[in-house]
């Protein structure tokens, strides 16, 4: 499917959507966190056929906090990214719509200190389990351990 | 079997340092210092523990691999555990979740025990000096260092020029001088 039939598609099943395909490699989606698994559901078992997310990636915008998720359909072999932003830290996990978002989504905690509502076991994935703070926050300090240039 | 002369000795170091005399009836005699046979036999015979936790590890198999094969100076027998091993090559990042795991495997090998640093993050944190929060700024923070060699990762000409100068090092040694290497290291000492 092109970009423009996909924004179509997707445009018939919420409100809400904002999208982008101009200046960006792929169709890329913005969505309320309300409605992310809403979303990603019907992504999956929608006429797009994604099945398969090759990449989740927490980021820090300095103003706000989210997720990237990179998603692409392995019959129709399109892909598009879903940005999605939250302020209070919180998002719902997409652990039983894509199981690999179940270790993806314990290290997003672990560095950028997303919590996931639903995720069956987020504990921390590369620091130590008595770690304190998320060192991949733009607003970090670790005077002990950095040296800061 | 004659007296060699000096210039011979100096261009051999590898040689025997003792004389073999034949003994004529089937034996022979062996004059030399113990200290020196023994210094002899440890530096060409050592057994190096792989600790390679990044791309280093790239490198020192390579420099163990056929082409520049490092068993041609006496580091051969590549072990997977500390208890046999002479020497730990520590060829990669070390960060501050590993730190604890070098040293039990540090403390775990026998006397003697050297170490060898193997690249800048090794050495000194190297890359990863400024602005991290995990990883120790060298592996000298962890266990005492014999040789450092720099490089990212060094070429394995770099390794195998390590490994020759723990060799004179190794051969310089005399009991007397002995002490154990981790003793008050971690006051600074």
């Amino acid at each position: 499917m092109t970009n423009t039939e996909l924004q179509t598609l997707m445009s018939s099943w919420m409100d809400g959507l904002e999208f982008a395909d101009e200046g960006v490699q792929h169709l890329t989606i913005t969505v309320g966190k309300e409605n992310l698994r809403n979303l990603m559901l019907k992504l999956r078992d929608g006429e797009g056929a994604f099945d398969y997310m090759f990449s989740l990636t927490a980021v820090d915008w300095g103003k706000e906090r989210g997720m990237v998720y990179h998603l692409e359909s392995t019959k129709h072999r399109h892909i598009i990214v879903v940005h999605v932003t939250t302020d209070d830290e919180v998002l719902d996990s997409i652990h039983d719509i894509y199981p690999t978002a179940i270790l993806n989504e314990r290290e997003a905690f672990d560095l950028m200190g997303i919590t996931f509502n639903g995720h069956p076991d987020l504990r921390r994935l590369f620091l130590q389990d008595d770690w304190v703070g998320h060192p991949l926050r733009k607003d970090y300090v670790d005077e002990a351990n950095m040296i800061v240039r | 079997m004659g007296v060699k002369s000096d210039m011979e000795t100096k261009n051999n170091k590898d040689t025997f340092p003792g004389q073999v005399i034949p003994g004529g009836n089937g034996g022979n005699i062996v004059v030399g210092v113990l200290d020196q046979i023994i210094n002899w036999s440890r530096a060409n015979s050592l057994w190096p523990l792989y600790f390679g936790t990044s791309c280093c590890g790239i490198e020192m198999m390579q420099t163990g691999a056929a082409r520049h094969d490092w068993a041609r100076f006496g580091m051969e027998v590549a072990r997977p555990t500390p208890r046999q091993a002479d020497v730990i090559v520590i060829a990669g990042t070390i960060t501050n979740k590993m730190a604890p795991v070098l040293r039990k495997l540090y403390d775990q090998m026998a006397e003697p025990k050297y170490v060898v640093a193997m690249g800048a993050c090794a050495v000194s944190g190297g890359p990863f000096y400024y602005n991290s929060y995990s990883v120790v700024r060298g592996a000298d923070h962890i266990i005492p260092v014999d040789v450092y060699v720099p490089g990212c990762p060094p070429r394995p000409e770099s390794l195998l020029d390590a490994m020759i100068k723990l060799q004179e090092k190794i051969k310089t040694f005399h009991n007397s001088k002995r002490k154990n290497p981790i003793e008050g290291f971690d006051e600074g000492k």
